[in-house]
């Protein structure tokens, strides 16, 4: 297998954007990455899509071609991949791989979301096709549903508090806050994060992420071939994807994701790295525990210690491990299709110096971790520099 | 579940009480929602009636309606 490099990044802000349609993010983020890189749409040679439910949402399918053409990527296969909210880094996942395997040399991979066009009981609906529609959704479950019953659990085992998860969306929207293309750009304290409205118990609206439309591209090609374009190489060290059951009554313990700690161990092997080594994060909170729970997962705290580290502010800027210097996906946003591409586009963005005010320390090596459903696909990605 | 497989009693595993419903489910918010543990092992997920319910309560099976099984609170 080649060594392969990110040689082009691109992305729109993510937000609430009533006159743009999905095509035209798609369009503005993977132009941007060509143009990140100054290549051509012709030495493109393949493309592949992220994205969870473009179909519920705007009725517009075979939307990969429909991209890809609009690109200037003619004749190309193009092609669209649905992992939940981790469709796009599924779709990385399959662009490393055929570029690592030689099939390819320059592909661009690329998620898209858009999802505001929708009422909120309507896109809680869609969401809930990522649950096991035979049980629990039928049941009555939400994603927040299911995310607030996994806090409860790990509430019980461990002992995690309100106040714990409250800390995550502080920091998460203080990281927001500084991005310019964040969702929501607005510090919250922890008076505020602790007497939100309830939506699934013990989750308030400030421990959910954000409905959000948006897209993110990035262009890769193998390391030897990295010279040839304008932007710095970043070098993908580490690449995993897994899988498990669905439905979350049907997981032995629900505190944990088997997804997430085989990706990671994945990962962590290929790179020839550990935890330790990593510098900075970007996880998948799509809800509040969900980041307790993948800094646990990952390895970088043990079992139960995920909600103490963050509340000591661990987790900050200018903390031991910084995560979601973004702002994550409960700031910055969450358009569910383009969040993992999303990720990688802002490691690239740390590992390159180019964070501004969330610029992080130790920016040499970062990992992102895209979650689809409640566990059911992982994409663990260790990107460094080349 | 097949309503023929549900046990009598069950207790809580955890619970959640949905305020922001599904489309389909607006007009019976808020109720709760639950994973039980199966006596015979396994789980499911169920919704409950009545009083509420927390981690380790034991509950009785009341009804199974299109497809969904309802529990109650056991009484002490």
């Amino acid at each position: 297998m080649r060594p392969v490099a990110i040689i082009g990044i691109g992305k729109t802000a993510f937000g609430a954007f009533p006159d743009r349609d999905l095509r035209s993010l798609a369009v503005e983020a993977g132009a941007k990455a060509l143009e990140n890189a100054a290549a051509r749409p012709a030495q493109v040679e393949a493309f592949f899509l992220g994205n969870f439910a473009g179909p519920s949402f705007t009725g517009q399918n075979h939307l990969a071609p429909l991209i890809a053409s609009a690109l200037g990527l003619h004749g190309v296969p193009a092609t669209r991949f649905e992992a939940a909210c981790a469709s796009s880094g599924s779709a990385f996942f399959h662009a490393v791989s055929a570029v690592a395997s030689g099939l390819y040399d320059v592909v661009l991979a690329e998620g898209v979301e858009k999802m505001t066009c929708q009422t909120t009981p309507k896109v809680t609906e869609i969401l809930a096709g990522a649950g096991d529609l035979s049980g629990e959704v039928k049941a009555g479950a939400t994603f927040p549903a299911l995310f607030a019953m996994i806090a409860r659990r790990h509430m019980h085992e461990y002992g995690t508090t309100r106040e714990h998860l409250a800390a995550v969306a502080v920091k998460n929207h203080a990281n927001g806050a500084k991005n310019p293309a964040a969702h929501m750009r607005k510090v919250i304290t922890m008076e505020q994060a602790l007497a939100g409205k309830p939506v699934s118990e013990p989750l308030t609206v400030y421990d959910c992420s954000l409905v959000s439309d948006g897209a993110a591209a990035v262009l890769i090609a193998p390391l030897e071939r990295a010279v040839e374009f304008a932007a710095k190489p970043i070098r993908v060290l580490g690449l995993a994807q897994t899988s498990d059951v669905v439905a979350l009554d049907e997981k032995d313990d629900i505190t944990t994701f088997r997804a997430v700690r085989s990706a990671g161990e994945k990962a962590y092997r290929m790179a020839g790295l550990k935890p330790s080594d990593i510098g900075f994060a970007e996880v998948h909170d799509c809800f509040t525990i969900a980041e307790i729970i993948a800094i646990e997962d990952l390895g970088f705290v043990s079992k139960g210690e995920g909600g103490p580290f963050s509340l000591a502010g661990n987790t900050c800027v200018h903390g031991t491990l910084p995560v979601n210097a973004s702002g994550g996906l409960k700031s910055k946003g969450h358009p569910v299709g383009a969040t993992g591409v999303g990720q990688i586009c802002d490691l690239v963005q740390q590992i390159r110096g180019e964070a501004g005010e969330r610029q992080v320390k130790r920016s040499q090596i970062g990992l992102a971790q895209n979650l689809g459903g409640s566990g059911a696909t992982c994409v663990v990605t260790i990107l460094g520099a080349a | 579940m097949n309503p023929a497989t549900i046990p009598t009693t069950a207790t809580i595993y955890t619970e959640t009480v949905v305020y922001s419903p599904p489309e389909q489910y607006s007009a019976e918010a808020p109720y709760q929602l639950a994973i039980l543990n199966l006596p015979e092992g396994g789980r499911v997920t169920v919704r409950i009636l009545g009083e509420r319910v927390s981690i380790g309560d034991s509950v009785d099976f009341v009804e199974s309606r299109n497809g969904v099984s309802y529990f109650r609170k056991r009484l002490p």
